[in-house]
């Protein structure tokens, strides 16, 4: 296994950029997630890496050896990579065993010993009793085995997944992800896993990478891109945040800081060293907004939409004077609020998104 | 350690090389040496071929009846091929697939066997018509030594070409686009006439441009039936200047071909003139429309088609089996006058007849073999490629067989005459030269199927063999190579069924001892042996349907439209 180096990569198409100054370091055995909507750059990223693409400017290494940089680009065969790819690109004419034995015989190894790999890495994934099947006779989720079994077969230093949740039923794709964490613990193997699913990432990665417009907009763990968004983009791409206008008020004291939003004043976690400042922007949560009476600190403004979703009514709100700005919130059994009706809230927390700040 | 770019190119090197020198000997070179010909004879600049071929009547008068016949034949295709296409895509008929196979079959048998197959069966001589009495007296000139008898067999030789593609198109036609213009309150005459049609335009012209390549190209109709009526279209011309004069007319013929060549041309111009007008795409792809139901039409239009099957397939082919089994001109058949003799003949004691076999089939096994592993990485190259010059690559392996094949034999003779430099090996004369043509002409037949095997194909599979290891030639022979052989398997087939009774190449390059079965043909016909004629294309007749009986026990693991006669 060994870690993953890239820096300031750069990947223009006919002159469109799909990667602009990417750079991010994976550790030994971590499992990364690459996250972004499509048309963001992953794939291009998932690319690059496995040495499909030759990339424009910056540098990839793997563990201590340099694959991609302008002048030198280790051709995929030679790389080490694994990679599970979307729809597994099982070979159809060759049984399962065949299709996991096929790197072993590239490599020309003993025939004795990629009996004992291939018999191995089937019962990695529990699938022993497969090995003479063809591909076309498996189930979605096994052919996903055969095709994590085939790329670790042949002990690649780094395993590349792509989007390989995104083909599965909403049934097994749970499953698929206990089997994914499962593997990860115990083969320790340095993961990249390029998916546009959030929750796929928050479940699975030790940290995630967010991708937009082909720039890192964020890299950090699940829990920090949840409550410390870096800026709008990943404050509004995660669990669909809200972005306020915001004016600062007070220097931060303790990670802390007093601010105004739609005329309520409040105290909302921030970055150390943040100075008072206008124009700001902080990022809340649906649960950080709560209907208040009359007269208590918050403000006024119309419910526009409310959506029964079971146990609870998903409230859309717009408040006064801001028309575009649309608020959500989440309001449990009854419920009271209907389009049209007025109503006060007020938040009760939120995050300062830092100025404006790269990763 | 480190690889450098120019490192890990060296297999990807060898592999475009080899596909510039496939392309260039088998495409670029005849070509250039045909131009190079009329414009350059002796290495000099000079008009004075272009000049003599144009003020001479005979080229005028050949070129006219070119004209008339290739016009003539694409009509009748396009309205038989057209119309079957609509009723076999579009209406409730039924046994669909064996009227396809049935009406396909015409286009896999050589031309010159449909001919003969005609001439039995209206001749004075036709045993056919003379069990039913109805026999012109003997002596009488058959009705279809004549340019409308050309037209006839051009059209029905191709009308399953028009049908193919047009086939292709209506399958293509989303179901909505029909249903939103019938609940719009359009009947469904008018629906054919102002939706389906205009969308099939493109279709519809592209088999036309097709078709009149294939009809002007044509050697072994009009040479069966023009060179009695002494109408002659350009190829026969060709053929006839060459048998008369040898290669010193070659400069002369050089020019003439280059005259079909430039006809063909414009042809395929004018298609894509009339292609690029309109917005034609189809955005849309779902299930096909709903079949029209003919209700008690159904019965008598079922009844029509399978008559044109009758008319178009049957009667030929009893046509010709009948000849093949008379024992003289002019001898009635009967049960006790049928003989095997011209069997026996034809396969066991006419020498020239027995070399024919061997070298045809010798000669098609080594197109079809050829083709098929130059198809793998042409096909690599084109449809999973990178480079910009795929396009024109694309062009090149068609061209050949774009042009008429009189064209490609010539630029062939003029490249061989002399022995080839250097080497001093010299194939004029010889089987070789026959060979040679066959692989630049019929390369493209097993290119197009790999192809769209390689579309089918998805790309990872091959990059999943990348990232275990596997350097470009191992990735093409354990996965590229099993996932495509099937298409480019059945495009071997295709070329190896066309190759085996071809005859407007071989008849311009065979020589003696390197006869070809079409020559044979050609020749028995020519020296009166209809009888001998009739038995070597009824061989030829079955070798094709065994041959199509073969390629579908492949149609299970090929893309759909290989096989042209599987629906």
């Amino acid at each position: 296994m060994a870690g993953l180096s890239i820096k300031d990569v750069t990947k223009r198409f006919d002159g469109a950029s799909a990667l602009d100054g990417v750079s991010m370091d994976v550790a030994d055995g971590e499992f990364l997630a690459v996250l972004g909507p499509s048309g963001c750059g992953k794939t291009t990223l998932l690319r690059l890496i496995a040495g499909f693409e030759t990339l424009t400017g910056g540098c990839i290494r793997i563990g201590e050896r340099e694959v991609s940089s302008r002048h030198v680009n280790v051709p995929p065969e030679k790389r080490r990579v694994g990679i599970v790819f979307q729809n597994y690109a099982l070979w159809p004419h060759m049984t399962v065993a065949e299709n996991i034995d096929y790197a072993l015989k590239v490599a020309r190894i003993s025939r004795a010993e990629r009996e004992e790999r291939v018999r191995r890495a089937l019962a990695l994934v529990n699938m022993e009793q497969y090995g003479g099947r063809r591909p076309a006779s498996l189930s979605g989720g096994q052919r996903q085995r055969v095709a994590l079994a085939r790329c670790l077969v042949a002990e690649p230093r780094l395993v590349l997944f792509d989007e390989p949740l995104a083909n599965l039923d909403v049934h097994l794709r749970a499953s698929m992800e206990d089997e994914f964490a499962d593997f990860h613990k115990r083969t320790g193997t340095t993961i990249l896993y390029i998916t546009h699913d959030q929750a796929e990432a928050m479940a699975l990665a030790d940290r995630i990478a967010v991708i937009d417009h082909g720039r890192l907009m964020q890299l950090a763990t699940p829990q920090t891109l949840y409550h410390e968004p870096a800026n709008e983009m990943v404050a509004s791409f995660i669990s669909q945040g809200m972005v306020l206008p915001a004016t600062v008020e007070s220097p931060e004291i303790d990670g802390h800081c007093r601010v105004r939003v739609l005329g309520q004043e409040l105290v909302v976690r921030c970055r150390k060293g943040e100075r008072p400042r206008k124009d700001a922007r902080i990022c809340c949560r649906a649960s950080q907004l709560t209907a208040v009476t009359a007269r208590k600190p918050g403000f006024d403004g119309t419910v526009t939409r409310a959506v029964y979703r079971g146990g609870a009514a998903r409230i859309e709100f717009e408040p006064d004077g801001t028309p575009h700005l649309g608020l959500h919130f989440e309001q449990p059994d009854p419920v009271t609020f209907a389009a049209g009706s007025r109503a006060r809230l007020a938040l009760t927390s939120g995050w300062l998104i830092p100025v404006v700040e790269a990763a | 350690m480190s690889i450098t770019r120019e490192e890990r190119q060296g297999q990807d090197m060898a592999l475009t090389v080899g596909i510039v020198a496939i392309i260039a000997v088998f495409s670029l070179l005849p070509m250039a040496r045909l131009l190079q010909e009329v414009v350059l004879p002796g290495g000099r600049f000079s008009l004075d071929v272009v000049h003599a071929g144009l003020v001479s009547s005979t080229t005028w008068r050949a070129s006219w009846n070119t004209l008339c016949v290739g016009l003539g034949g694409t009509a009748l295709a396009l309205v038989l091929g057209v119309a079957v296409a609509l009723l076999v895509s579009l209406t409730d008929v039924r046994r669909r697939q064996a009227f396809v196979v049935c009406f396909v079959t015409p286009l896999m048998i050589a031309p010159q066997v449909t001919a003969l197959a005609w001439l039995q069966l209206f001749g004075p001589s036709s045993p056919l018509l003379d069990l039913l009495g109805l026999a012109p007296p003997l002596g009488a000139p058959n009705p279809l030594y004549s340019p409308e008898g050309i037209v006839l067999l051009l059209g029905i030789q191709y009308a399953p070409l028009v049908f193919l593609i047009v086939r292709a198109g209506l399958r293509k036609l989303p179901r909505e686009l029909v249903e939103a213009a019938r609940s719009a309150g359009a009947g469904w005459f008018t629906v054919l006439r102002t939706v389906i049609l205009p969308l099939m335009t493109p279709s519809i012209v592209g088999a036309a441009a097709l078709t009149f390549v294939s009809c002007i190209g044509n050697f072994g109709i009009p040479a069966f039936l023009g060179i009695p009526a002494n109408y002659p279209v350009l190829p026969t011309l060709i053929y006839q200047r060459l048998a008369g004069g040898g290669p010193a007319v070659l400069s002369e013929v050089a020019f003439l071909s280059v005259l079909v060549g430039v006809i063909a041309m414009v042809g395929i111009v004018l298609q894509d003139r009339i292609g690029s007008r309109r917005d034609f795409r189809i955005t849309a792809t779902s299930l096909p429309a709903t079949p029209y139901s003919l209700g008690r039409w159904r019965r008598p239009v079922e009844l029509g088609m399978w008559l044109l099957i009758v008319v178009i397939l049957v009667l030929p082919l009893v046509g010709l089996v009948l000849t093949s089994l008379v024992r003289g001109y002019g001898v009635t058949l009967s049960a006790d006058t049928a003989t095997f003799e011209n069997y026996r003949f034809v396969l066991l004691e006419h020498a020239a007849a027995r070399r024919a076999f061997v070298n045809s089939l010798c000669l098609s096994f080594g197109a079809a073999a050829f083709a098929v592993f130059a198809a793998i990485p042409l096909g690599y190259a084109i449809a999973w490629g990178k480079n910009r010059w795929i396009k024109v690559l694309n062009l090149a392996v068609e061209l050949p067989y774009a042009l008429p094949g009189v064209v490609l034999a010539i630029a062939s003779l003029l490249l061989f005459l002399k022995p080839m430099p250097i080497t001093g090996i010299h194939i004029y004369n010889t089987v070789w030269i026959i060979l040679y043509a066959y692989l630049a002409r019929f390369l493209v037949l097993a290119v197009r199927p790999t192809i769209s095997g390689y579309l089918q194909l998805d790309r990872a599979l091959e990059e999943a063999a990348q990232v275990a290891g596997a350097a470009l030639f191992t990735r093409l022979r354990t996965i590229v190579f099993p996932l495509v052989a099937p298409a480019a398997i059945a495009g071997g087939l295709l070329i190896f069924m066309t190759a085996l009774s071809e005859l407007t190449v071989s008849a311009l390059l065979w020589s003696s001892g390197a006869e070809t079965i079409g020559v044979i043909i050609f020749a028995f016909e020519q020296g009166g042996d209809s009888k001998y004629a009739a038995a070597v294309s009824a061989i030829m007749v079955a070798s094709t349907f065994l041959l199509m009986l073969l390629a579908n026990l492949l149609a299970g693991k090929l893309p759909s439209g290989v096989l042209p006669w599987r629906d």
